[in-house]
């Protein structure tokens, strides 16, 4: 009756369950991770013990300044008194060594560290990047192509974001909280415990800060998020937006998602507002403190002047560390989940491993017959707990052109994907020449055998870069003769750039047909010796698929090919066709045989002829 | 890294990104930022406030100092005991005063500009929504939410903490350096003068290192998109075997990323130990002049003290004063780039908003000349026949092929008489254009089918009539009125489409449907989904209620385009427009759908872009679109019979038989389509 609450629009996703549970365990590293870490940081060893003492020592410098100020001040009586500058000049000159140690071990541990990150980060992409390439389709289909990204985009930003602003912060944090502390002790302990005594009503400040801010910070994230989402989303479709009249509601639904984000970020900034003057108060009122209780120490003589004019001087930056490590902490937090969550797929292990010992083909036919045999023997597949090849039997023998016909679920895309080999039978084996394919390297695999789907994805760069991907350091002539064989040589040239325009993003101005017709040429130019065309045209109109068909009869010529398709225009051009239902074969012959045998293909292209009426 | 080098990818890529269209008024980016105060006038009186809050809170900051002068002064050097506990409770109270005001202008602030920027970007988004496709097709993708989000938060930024610094940290320069020469004039001078270099080396450390940020942020873009269409086409690489190569070029581009981040942690750590030494080497040399002006009793011990307390004091604001102008000038460009989004006017804008029309040349319509108008259509319809490319036009074509019943106008207005009157577009930018004059005449109920080859205009035809972009020249007429003359509401309620790539939002299959209508009711949905046989939504695990889109479940081409017709179908329009609806689908689920739009189609008046015999078998009529005209009208079996052209795009009989003319298909030569 009414229009949907408006909270209800998003609708309800798997997704938001993966986030909140990783959003509890970010705060510790787990033992995979630490494995990963002790791993991947182990080849720096001496740099990491490098960059710690130069922390060590930029911080004891820096420790020695107002010290060394409050011995000066110290001196300036006895200076008054005998006219002696030589103390004097010994504590200027040890004052401005001090300093000079403190630049340069910053400024070496600082880029130490930056390169320290850089390498363990480069590692990390490189690792990570390779396993996502390794890991198998099925994989791909369950972990979705956002995940991927986000694993190798926004986690690798935040381990590489720790090194870069966040860890040389977090250490000399510690070490100058530390080092000042001990300092103050060794001075003068009565008047370090009154300042330590600051410490209590900090700790806990900071612990409520970094606990809220965590919350803070993890809303502003995803409602950010949301925001882009719906901002993205909305001028993405622009057509649907205001051809659907949808701009007031959308208008509702991003001024909420705003107002939500508005509110985050209020509620973080409030955070700061009570955490940064709390710190502030604290370090003030120490100073009061000092004054007080230092002033009375020295009056008495228990304490000389420049131990309280030390102390004033420490004082300045004493508690701000504190500030840093609450601060970076959500930093670290945000780096340790997503180490977990990358650790977490370097363990996944391929579903489809590659053989240990792999096994070579034998030669091929040469370039005339190109193709090879292709054996299912006794193959068993199914999905979870439905069986779809009960026991498949089949040999295509070298260079003949199959199709497989049959009802949506009868198997045929299942025997494509096992040919493949993007999933692995569960008995039986499929060969290749004799030879088992798991027991061929996946490059060479993937040499034989190539599969098209009409999933036609182009990546960025030109059409001669796209197809030259099916043949790497092909020349440009053998680009053009690949692109002339499959037809789309003609409207490749006529495009402003010819083989150099660029394809946009996710295939820009290209047709969906001129896209697989690219695609076409990328795969003729890798010249397998099996084919599998899985629908890989029936996406096309029908000018362009009587390119593909023309180009087909010619490609195909010498090589094994196995083509699926729902348009019986495709199977035409096939040797031998294959009936399927239920992962079984129930009819088996040549085109011709099989109209006049007054089957069930007879009456499938009974139909099919009808509708092109 | 040079960064003439380093900035010049980003040049170019403003360039690429530069909009076809050119802001209304080019303004500085001062003026720009400048402007932004119309957002800032309902926190005028709070920003008044901070601002004296911060001054008042950094004046108690720098009287702290003062007060240890006086402690050493008087109470531990002429041993004054009795000053030491008043002194102290001064101290106290003003650290307290200081807090207590950071705490006021902390968060009274929050408010105000985390108000500001919801504001802007709620205002951007209200004025995005009405500017025309063609305005989104000129931007790359990022560049809007860059601006929406990025440019936004700079703004943000700068009107929550640079503003109220820069007026601070120029007052506790002034009364520092002030209260030093006080004290003693040549020494406070000498270490207000030093400070000096300070300023300029933030200063050009914030532009080299913006300059670095920029670099590192554009290889990281650049790798963040190799991964992203790594992972998107990660069929691809994995069939052909490509992983090794893919691998390869992952490493070169993110090695470039290392270098460009170590070469900025060497710059931050140079300027992080120039920023450390600079302050240390100031109170050096304050410690060798104050010695010698104590010895000489121009100055007291006390006045020491307080000399290199106030030094510290003063590098906070001397090293943020860098990052402040810095800010501002980001928050400048930022500020100009928003405006220059703001300051594009809608093209495509209803009747009823004054000032259109400003480039149309076009006549008002009455009755009298609508009805001329249609009998101009009626007469160019049979131009084809004429040419030369098409000499067995068939007569068909003509004035017969039209339904009889559309005759009386009084009882088709209001009911989707949809005309094409001389219609040319011609794509901002393109040397000539897609469609010359096409005209055809849908009468209300009947469905027309729009077959042509790849990039012949069938979807440029389809966008014109939602106006979701304007004709060049020529007209639309709806019922009789020019489709420009209508209320854009009006004319978007009367007529829906649905676009062969069908655009999902992330949101509920409910709210995905119910797109344009907001108060459907349940009824009304699950009856769209069943007319478009999406009858997959019922397995979903949340139902109606499951989330699609990017964000949620991932649909399959034939299930995008089924949600997208029911959304079509729900919206009951006067004129259905189906961009191929069907083309993602297997031909078992087609012939379903078929089955079932031929019902809804009965209602609506329908053009339906078709690539199928199957699809165009929907359909009263079918247009033929080639060279940019109607080149033929005429039922199917006519076409195929007369129309060899037609013959070719429609009939897949040929397909298994070798040796036909293929290669000579036209559709393919014609390049770049939209």
């Amino acid at each position: 009756m009414s229009a949907p609450p408006a909270e209800a629009w998003r609708g309800v996703a798997a997704e938001q369950q993966e986030d909140e549970i990783t959003g509890k365990l970010g705060t510790l590293l787990r033992r995979r991770s630490r494995r990963l870490l002790t791993d991947l940081l182990g080849p720096y060893r001496r740099l990491v013990l490098a960059i710690f003492l130069l922390i060590v020592a930029a911080q004891l410098a820096a420790l020695a300044g107002p010290w060394l100020v409050g011995v000066g001040i110290d001196q300036i009586p006895q200076l008054t008194r005998t006219r002696n500058a030589g103390p004097m000049a010994l504590i200027i000159i040890a004052f401005a060594v001090s300093v000079l140690v403190q630049a340069a071990a910053t400024r070496s541990y600082i880029a130490g560290i930056g390169r320290l990150g850089g390498r363990v980060v480069l590692e990390l992409r490189r690792r990570l990047f390779a396993h996502f390439q390794r890991l198998p389709i099925a994989f791909h289909e369950s972990y979705t192509s956002g995940r991927v990204i986000s694993r190798q985009v926004s986690d690798i930003d935040s381990i590489s974001d720790m090194f870069d602003e966040s860890l040389a912060s977090l250490v000399s944090a510690v070490l100058s909280l530390l080092l000042v502390g001990g300092g103050m002790l060794l001075l003068d302990w009565h008047l370090a415990l009154v300042v330590m005594a600051g410490f209590p009503p900090l700790i806990w400040l900071s612990i409520w800060f970094r606990r809220e801010s965590a919350i803070a910070y993890r809303q502003t994230r995803t409602r950010i998020a949301q925001v882009i989402v719906q901002f993205v989303e909305t001028f993405g479709g622009i057509r649907a937006v205001q051809s659907f009249r949808r701009e007031s509601r959308n208008e509702d639904i991003f001024g909420e998602l705003n107002q939500a984000n508005a509110d985050a970020n209020l509620r973080s900034q409030r955070l700061l507002a009570v955490y940064f003057p709390g710190v502030t108060l604290v370090g003030n009122l120490a100073i009061g403190a000092v004054l007080l209780y230092g002033g009375l120490r020295v009056i008495d003589h228990q304490m000389q002047v420049g131990v309280l004019v030390t102390f004033l001087l420490y004082l300045q930056r004493f508690f701000e560390p504190l500030i840093d490590l609450s601060q970076f902490y959500s930093a670290f937090q945000s780096a340790a989940a997503a180490l977990e969550k990358i650790s977490g797929v370097l363990d996944e292990t391929p579903s489809v491993p590659e053989p240990e010992l792999p096994t070579s083909l034998p030669e091929a036919g040469g370039p005339a017959a190109r193709g090879r045999q292709v054996r299912f023997d006794h193959v068993r597949f199914g999905y979870r707990d439905s069986t779809v090849l009960p026991d498949l039997n089949l040999t295509i023998p070298a260079g003949q052109t199959i199709a497989l016909v049959g009802a949506t679920g009868a198997g045929k895309t299942t025997i494509a994907r096992l040919l493949a080999r993007i999933y692995d039978p569960l008995q039986g084996s499929v060969l290749l020449d004799g030879v088992d394919v798991r027991q061929l390297a996946d490059r060479s695999l993937r040499h034989e055998v190539v599969l098209i789907t009409q999933e036609n994805f182009l990546f960025s760069g030109s059409i001669a870069d796209n197809i030259e991907l099916g043949m790497p350091g092909a020349s440009r002539s053998e680009i053009i003769a690949a692109a002339a064989a499959i037809g789309a040589d003609a409207f490749i040239s006529a495009l402003p750039d010819g083989y150099d325009a660029q394809v946009g993003k996710s295939g820009g101005r290209l047709s969906a047909g001129q896209r697989q017709l690219i695609s076409f040429a990328r795969a003729f130019l890798a010249a397998p010796a099996v084919l599998v065309l899985d629908e890989a045209t029936s996406l096309l109109d029908i000018p362009s698929e009587r390119l593909v068909q023309d180009a087909l009869r010619t490609i195909l010529t010498g090589r094994t090919a196995m083509i699926i398709a729902h348009r019986l225009s495709t199977v035409a051009i096939a040797d031998r066709v294959l009936v399927l239902d239920h992962g079984r074969i129930i009819e088996d012959g040549s085109p011709e045989q099989l109209l006049s045998a007054a089957g069930e293909y007879s009456s499938l292209h009974a139909s099919w002829q009808e509708s092109l009426a | 890294m040079p960064p003439t080098a380093a900035s010049s990818p980003q040049h170019a890529q403003d360039q690429l990104t530069a909009p076809v269209q050119a802001p209304a008024r080019a303004q500085t980016p001062a003026q720009a930022l400048w402007r932004l105060r119309e957002y800032m006038r309902p926190y005028y009186l709070m920003l008044f406030l901070m601002i004296t809050a911060a001054i008042l809170a950094v004046s108690s900051e720098i009287a702290i100092p003062l007060i240890t002068k006086s402690v050493i002064d008087s109470v531990v050097v002429k041993g004054i005991r009795a000053e030491l506990l008043p002194l102290s409770l001064a101290a106290i109270a003003l650290g307290a005063i200081q807090a207590g005001l950071n705490f006021f202008r902390r968060w009274s602030i929050s408010s105000a500009v985390v108000g500001v920027e919801k504001t802007i970007r709620d205002d951007l988004y209200h004025h995005l929504q009405r500017l025309e496709p063609a305005f989104h097709d000129s931007w790359q993708s990022g560049q809007l939410l860059s601006r929406a989000i990025n440019d936004l938060s700079t703004i943000r930024r700068f009107a929550g903490f640079g503003v109220v610094f820069f007026i601070t940290n120029i007052w506790t320069f002034l009364l520092i350096v002030a209260l030093l020469i006080r004290m003693n004039w040549w020494l406070g001078l000498i270490t207000g003068l030093v400070f000096l270099p300070v300023l300029v080396l933030c200063l050009r450390f914030e532009k080299r290192y913006r300059v670095l940020s920029r670099l590192a942020q554009d290889q990281q873009g650049d790798l963040a998109t190799y991964v992203e269409e790594a992972a998107a086409g990660i069929r691809v690489l994995k069939s052909l075997g490509r992983r090794d190569e893919a691998a390869a070029r992952h490493f070169a581009q993110a090695k470039l990323v290392y270098r460009t981040q170590v070469n900025k942690a060497r710059l931050r750590g140079k300027f992080w130990a120039g920023l450390d030494m600079v302050p240390n080497a100031v109170i050096g040399l304050l410690l060798l002049l104050g010695t010698l002006a104590v010895s000489r009793h121009e100055l007291s011990l006390g006045g020491l003290v307080a000399f290199v307390t106030l030094t510290l004091l003063l590098v906070w604001p001397i090293e943020a004063m860098g990052f402040i102008i810095a800010t501002g000038q980001e928050a400048a460009t930022a500020a100009q780039r928003i405006y220059e989004i703001f300051d594009t006017a809608p093209e495509i804008v209803g009747s009823a908003a004054a000032g259109d029309g400003a480039g149309h040349d076009r006549p008002g319509l009455s009755a009298g000349r609508w009805r001329s108008s249609r009998t101009a259509a009626i007469h160019r319809n049979s131009r084809p026949a004429s040419q030369p490319d098409s000499p067995n036009a068939p007569a068909s074509s003509g004035p017969p092929a039209r339904p009889s019943r559309t005759a009386p106008a009084a009882t088709t207005r209001g009911a989707g008489w949809l005309t094409f009157d001389q219609v040319t577009y011609r794509y901002p930018g393109a040397p000539s254009p897609v469609l010359r004059g096409v005209s055809l005449e849908l009468s209300p109920g009947e469905t027309v089918a729009l077959v042509g080859a790849t990039g012949s205009g069938k979807t440029t035809l389809l966008q014109l009539v939602p106006r979701l972009a304007d004709v060049t020249s020529g007209r639309i007429t709806l019922d009789g009125t020019d489709v420009r003359d209508l209320p854009l509401p009006e004319l978007r309620r009367r007529v829906a489409c649905a676009f062969e790539d069908p655009i999902l939002f992330s949101a509920s299959v409910r709210e995905n449907v119910a797109f344009g209508v907001q108060h459907a009711t349940e009824d009304a949905i699950r009856a769209a989904l069943d007319a478009a046989q999406a009858d997959f939504v019922a397995d979903l695990p949340w139902g109606l209620d499951t989330r699609i889109g990017e964000q949620g479940m991932a649909l399959s081409g034939g299930q995008r385009q089924r949600v997208a017709l029911a959304r079509a179908i729900l919206a009951r329009p006067q004129v259905l427009l189906l961009d191929d609806p069907l083309s993602a689908l297997d031909v078992h689920t087609e012939a379903r759908v078929t089955a079932a739009l031929a019902d809804v189609l009965t209602t609506s008046t329908a053009l339906v872009v078709a690539h199928r015999p199957s699809t165009v078998l929907l359909a009263d009529r079918v247009a033929l679109l080639a060279d940019g005209v109607v080149a033929a009208v005429g039922r199917h079996s006519e076409l195929l019979a007369t129309q060899p052209r037609y013959r070719h795009l429609m009939s897949a009989g040929d397909l298994g038989n070798p040796g036909d003319d293929g290669r000579a298909a036209p559709g393919l030569r014609t390049g770049a389509s939209r």
